[in-house]
């Protein structure tokens, strides 16, 4: 597994960063929704980018336990990790 | 005391913002009363209706209208129960056979509202070990379905069957069942469904296909049974889901399959068994709209003409509009100041379309949804989109 947790946040830092309205100081413990002022539909077309990014598809419940971009991380890590979506 | 509002602060802020620069509040418009299919008495003056569902002019039609004094008349106004207690009355049960008919499928259900068929069909068919796959521009009925049911849930993007055939690949050693969902029109956009296309990617993959022609039933088809049928790929649409409340005039919903195992959901889809079923007099006004809409092919034909003169006006003022020709038309606008200011400046001129704002909107940008009739005159039209140069002119200059 060549993607890790840290791998992960630093790509998701990159592509958030690439939208001129995110705040430039975001880290890892940024909260996705509160300090970058993503809604639900925000969030959820966000998270479609990174899974093309890394072949994986996020099932919607998994979502509703992330806050912040490590959360995601750690998540899309998993999923990576499993080889699926489950 | 924990306020149990509190969590509605920021709603309730936004609600503030929208009605402090609108001289009306946008969620909370009241039609007096339909004058015909296409005008209504708005803030007591006649307003040309161009943002309902009523594509064929059919919450008008005199032959439903009547059925319904008839029936009413003879088996009361309500049922006072659910579908399996004392709630199926045969006006149900003929119903249910009517529409089986006209999609040539073996088994129908009748709901009583269209979000209720997709919730109810969706959640029972899509159970805890099964995946799914949702196109990402779908329904809140769809989304709500999603979480009704304990399937695990997929969204892949808007109108890409090559993003879900990537989503289904994934998905290879998956041993549950796999459900696609996708729409005939969507609502908001006017967008069409490439649905021949998403049926080839099921087959390739085993999976379900339901389609929801909620906007699409009357209005795509050469005998109106919606985009699988002008795709001539309904063998491969394994369920469709439908509501009554948009070219037939009425309201409820239904779900239609060849597959035997329909009969099932009835047993198990609690939108279905836990709620009233629909008043005999609307059964009997949707049989009746059902005949019309049969009987009378030109209405269909008609609609599409409106769509083209609708389209094509609002795309030669220069406003943003989709590609597809389908009678319903987005204008999509930049910022919400924008659209609230045409929104109300259009029914101050006596035009009224419906107002969607972010993040109802699909890509966060508020759209002025306008709908068209079959009954339409080519003047309304013609008025409509005068109206529209104006406040175009007036609004964004």
């Amino acid at each position: 597994m060549t993607d890790t947790v840290a791998s992960i946040t630093s790509m998701i830092i990159e592509k958030l960063l690439a939208n001129p309205k995110v705040p430039r100081d975001i880290t890892g413990d940024s909260k996705i929704v509160e300090d970058l002022a993503f809604d639900s539909l925000a969030v959820m077309n966000f998270v479609m980018e990174i899974e093309d990014e890394l072949d994986v598809s996020v099932p919607l419940d998994r979502l509703a336990d992330i806050r912040t971009i490590s959360d995601l991380a750690v998540c899309l890590a998993a999923l990576k990790a499993d080889g699926h979506t489950s | 005391m924990t306020d149990i509002f509190a969590k509605y602060a920021g709603l309730k802020t936004a609600a503030a913002g929208l009605t402090a620069h609108s001289p009306r509040n946008p969620f909370g418009v009241v039609i007096d009363y339909p004058v015909s299919a296409t005008v209504g008495l708005i803030e007591g003056r006649e307003t040309l209706l161009f943002g309902t569902n009523n594509y064929l002019g059919l919450s008008q039609s005199t032959a439903a209208a009547e059925a319904a004094i008839e029936t009413v008349r003879r088996e009361g106004v309500g049922t006072t129960g659910s579908r399996i207690a004392n709630g199926t009355y045969s006006l149900h049960r003929r119903l249910e056979a009517r529409l089986a008919e006209v999609f040539r499928r073996r088994h129908c259900m009748i709901f009583s509202t269209g979000y209720q068929a997709n919730l109810g069909a969706i959640s029972a068919l899509a159970g805890k070990d099964d995946v799914l796959l949702l196109d990402a521009d779908s329904h809140a009925s769809i989304y709500d379905a999603s979480r009704l049911g304990y399937a695990q849930v997929i969204r892949f993007r808007h109108n890409d069957p090559a993003d879900l055939d990537r989503r289904l690949s994934r998905l290879k050693d998956h041993q549950g069942a796999k459900l696609v969902v996708v729409e005939g029109i969507y609502s908001m956009t006017g967008n069409v469904a490439p649905m021949r296309e998403f049926a080839e990617v099921k087959k390739k993959h085993g999976a379900y296909l339901l389609a929801d022609e909620a906007h699409s039933f009357g209005v795509l088809g050469e005998n109106g049974r919606g985009v699988a049928e002008r795709d001539g790929c309904e063998e491969d649409v394994d369920f469709v889901v439908g509501t009554f409340s948009k070219s037939l005039g009425t309201v409820g919903g239904y779900c239609v399959s060849n597959l035997d195992g329909l009969e099932l959901i009835r047993l198990c889809s609690r939108p279905y068994m836990f709620t009233a079923s629909l008043p005999p007099e609307i059964i009997a006004s949707t049989l009746a709209a059902l005949d019309e809409m049969q009987a009378r092919p030109e209405l269909r034909k008609q609609l599409y003409a409106n769509a083209e003169q609708l389209n094509r006006g609002l795309h030669a003022l220069g406003l943003n509009t989709s590609a597809h020709v389908s009678p319903v038309v987005a204008v999509t606008l930049e910022t919400i100041e924008q659209a609230l200011a045409f929104w109300n400046r259009l029914l101050d001129l006596g035009v009224y379309v419906n107002l969607s704002l972010p993040p109802a909107t699909p890509d966060q940008r508020p759209l002025l949804r306008c709908s068209v009739m079959a009954v339409h005159t080519s003047e309304e039209i013609d008025k409509t989109l005068a109206v529209f140069a104006q406040a175009k002119q007036e609004i964004l200059g």
